[in-house]
């Protein structure tokens, strides 16, 4: 199995993406300590770095591309996207719903 | 030393708890009793609670989920009994003792009864339908079990030192908070799903991994028995639904003991993002209950039809329509909390479209019996009441599905009346044809037939009595859940449903009563071949009970119905030219300690002993980083062995008359059923 994907095992590849999971963690806390914008846009700027962090994880840690990783794994991958979606989407919709109708 | 733990948990205040308690001790007691008294402690440690096969944990699994059920029925027929004789008077049970048995009925039911009959039979017969010697990962199916059993130790518990939630099994804050809640029954509740959810998850993955990795040469998934089809959903939906649960749970545990405000109504809580995130998680958990007991129906009803399954197509596509589905009705739970008429109507039209593969399903049944040879087994009255009562519940549910109706019924009998009808007979009626269907594979003796049918027709009844009254009495007005009440005309239903609750306990009684004729009278059922229905699928290829390798030659596999296919093609029961040695994992202690430990850390957290959390996390770490780094933990059964065992029982099965296989050139009986692509 290692021996398929051995390029993507580099060690340099692992310290890459620790890297820039370290600058992806760094940039949210920062945001979030020193408070340079508002409430809202802080939000959206820990959403995007955490989003950008889970694709760092995969394509780093777990070495998931396009070339290598087999077809089913990627289509494993793509159902816990739409199971994600479908969680994530459905709780800011009826909970944003909710918060309107509250107001 | 012992956090907020006194003399005072210990249940002196009442005579119902103080009996409670005292059963709970007394059956430890006397379970421990029976086991020295037949010396069975060796047996007991060596073959059972180490062990890693997939069949014993699946039979341990089904031994937690009986012992759950009766514990979960005394929890109904209590408040049967309390709400039949509370007609303005306060009946025989005090209201906070009353709230603590409907969330620990609900509790019980849901996650330590049926999770652990699902994963049970999913255990036992997963890995021999696929033609696979074992799971993908036997040591965390192992920690799977006993993370389970340890949380339904921690509810049982609860009825001995301290009490458990009154909070209802779904634990809605702000009252499940600490400043409505404060004492420990919350906590137990938390700590109960938290330590078993995680087991959950853990029997997903597993699962996941060993359908699609370990499946025979030969079975594409569109081969794969449809029992396997419906655990492989199943599986993913654990997986994937069960986080959702954890999550919710620390959130709620973070709010109680750190004080913190995810679900408080005050300093930005929010407590519909805890009936949100709960459900997120429940509705598929209805599915994770429902869908295994669909696929034993499928594989009942094709088996005692003797032809093959009507629809194999349109039936693996509905069960995976519906594993996607219902990650998109959850807000059915919830209408009422005051969303918006778009949302609703988003949720209330997908709870409908839901319905439609379920509707799928029971067209495909019904198609399978037609023209069939039709065996009444007691399985197949298990299918048939299941049919039958299905879709009284189905049709009750959508129009719960509608939201101004619902906000009619929400929260009434009516809605209870609604899930008893979905779960009963969907959920719990298949884990007894399951049982009824498997035994002799786990086994090797049949059970007793005309007991089963007894069971079965006083848990039928029994069902009708109990809860066609709560449909009349939600329309009545009557809430669920309540302690007492003043209104004359609910009593004659509420006497009637309590009735009901005495025929399902004689029918309960029947179950004990098969068991025990059935093991007394085991050498008139023995079942010699492996193969007493005439069954269709490759668990059925194995001997009862199969060897700890199940198969020693992994099968290939040519058609869906693939031992059926072996045996009309005369190749069932050809003995191999050779046998090679097997790799089978080493039983391992590790499982059961991690598991204890997961109760000792769940007993701590609720009474504050943080000492011993911290102990039992170090504990468990170790655990796993022995089990990690112990590379010699396979042993090899050598060829010779393996010849022997093999020999022996082909030349049984030599001994014993054939079943006449339906299709097979020499018995020339045209197949019943002409599917498309079957021939």
């Amino acid at each position: 199995m290692s021996n398929s994907n051995a390029g993507t095992h580099t060690l340099s590849s692992y310290l890459t993406g620790y890297v820039i999971a370290l600058v992806l963690t760094v940039i949210p806390f920062a945001f979030a300590w020193a408070g340079w914008f508002s409430v809202r846009t802080t939000l959206a700027i820990v959403a995007v770095t955490a989003i950008v962090q889970v694709v760092v994880h995969l394509v780093y840690f777990l070495h998931i591309n396009y070339r290598t990783t087999p077809k089913e794994n990627l289509l494993a991958l793509a159902f816990a996207g739409v199971l994600i979606f479908l969680m994530i989407g459905g709780t800011l919709w009826i909970m944003f719903d909710l918060h309107y109708q509250m107001m | 030393m012992f956090g907020i733990l006194t003399i005072d948990a210990l249940p002196f205040y009442s005579w119902v708890a103080m009996s409670g308690a005292g059963v709970t001790v007394l059956g430890g007691v006397a379970a421990l009793a029976l086991v020295a008294w037949f010396n069975f402690w060796k047996p007991l440690w060596n073959d059972w609670l180490t062990s890693v096969d997939h069949k014993r944990i699946g039979v341990m699994y089904i031994i937690l989920a009986l012992i759950m059920l009766v514990r979960g029925f005394v929890d109904a027929i209590m408040m049967r009994m309390q709400q039949a004789f509370a007609m303005g008077n306060d009946g025989y049970l005090p209201p906070d003792h009353f709230d603590q048995i409907f969330s620990s009925h609900g509790t019980i039911m849901i996650f330590f009864m049926a999770m652990p009959f699902v994963s049970g039979l999913i255990n036992i017969v997963v890995p021999q339908q696929i033609g696979a010697r074992d799971v993908a990962f036997p040591f965390m199916n192992s920690v799977s079990l006993w993370l389970t059993a340890s949380g339904a130790g921690l509810v049982l518990i609860s009825l001995v030192i301290g009490k458990f939630s009154t909070a209802g099994w779904t634990g809605y804050p702000p009252y499940s908070g600490i400043e409505y809640s404060p004492g420990v029954g919350v906590d137990y509740w938390l700590w109960a799903l938290l330590v078993s959810g995680v087991g959950s998850t853990m029997t997903g993955i597993n699962f996941i991994v060993t359908i699609l990795r370990l499946r025979a040469p030969g079975m594409t998934l569109m081969k794969m028995p449809m029992f396997s089809w419906t655990s492989l959903v199943v599986a993913l939906l654990m997986a994937f639904a069960f986080p959702a649960l954890t999550v919710v749970a620390v959130m709620l545990g973070l709010d109680r003991i750190f004080g913190m405000h995810f679900f408080t109504n005050g300093d930005g809580g929010n407590m519909m993002n805890f009936i949100n995130l709960l459900w997120i998680w429940g509705h598929p958990e209805v599915y994770i209950l429902i869908l295994p007991a669909f696929g034993v129906y499928s594989e009942v009803v094709a088996t005692f039809s003797q032809k093959r399954l009507f629809g194999y197509e349109s039936l693996v596509y509905a069960t995976a329509a519906i594993g996607l589905l219902s990650f998109t009705v959850w807000l059915h739970h919830f209408f009422t909390m005051g969303s918006s008429a778009n949302v609703n109507a988003f949720f209330g039209i997908a709870t409908m479209i839901i319905a439609v593969p379920t509707g799928v399903k029971v067209f495909d049944w019904l198609f399978t019996m037609y023209r069939g040879r039709i065996i009444m087994h007691s399985t197949m009255y298990w299918t048939i009441g299941f049919i039958v009562t299905f879709v009284i519940g189905g049709v009750t549910g959508v129009l719960l599905a509608l939201p101004p109706a619902d906000y009619l019924m929400h929260n009434s009998t009516f809605l209870v009346a609604h899930f008893h009808n979905m779960l009963i007979p969907g959920a719990l009626f298949g884990y007894f044809a399951g049982m009824n269907y498997w035994f002799p594979k786990a086994f090797g003796f049949k059970l007793d037939e005309k007991w089963g049918k007894r069971s079965f027709w006083f848990w039928i009844s029994g069902f009708y009595c109990a809860f066609m009254p709560l449909y009349v009495l939600g329309f009545l007005g009557m809430s669920r859940r309540m302690e007492h009440y003043d209104v004359p005309e609910w009593q004659p239903y509420l006497v009637f449903a309590a009735f009901g609750a005495v025929l399902v306990m004689i029918g309960l009684i029947c179950i004990g009563v098969q068991i025990w004729v059935s093991v007394r009278d085991r050498a008139k059922n023995l079942d010699l071949t492996g193969d007493p229905w005439n069954g269709r699928t490759l668990e059925w290829a194995t001997s009862s009970p199969p060897a700890a390798y199940n198969f020693a030659i992994v099968p290939t596999v040519e058609d869906v119905d693939a031992f059926h296919d072996m045996k009309k093609r005369d190749v069932a029961y050809a003995a191999p030219e050779r046998y090679e040695d097997i790799e089978m994992p080493d039983n391992t202690p590790l499982g059961l300690i991690i598991g204890g430990f997961g109760f000792v850390l769940g007993f701590a957290m609720i009474w504050h002993m943080w000492w011993l959390a911290v102990v039992s996390i170090v504990v468990v770490i170790a655990c796993l980083i022995i089990k990690s780094s112990n590379d010699d933990d396979e042993h090899t059964v050598p060829a010779a062995e393996i010849e022997a065992i093999e020999k022996a029982r082909l030349e049984v099965i030599a001994s014993q008359p054939r079943h006449p296989v339906i299709g097979a050139p020499e018995t020339s009986v045209p197949d019943g059923n002409p599917v498309p692509g079957s021939a």
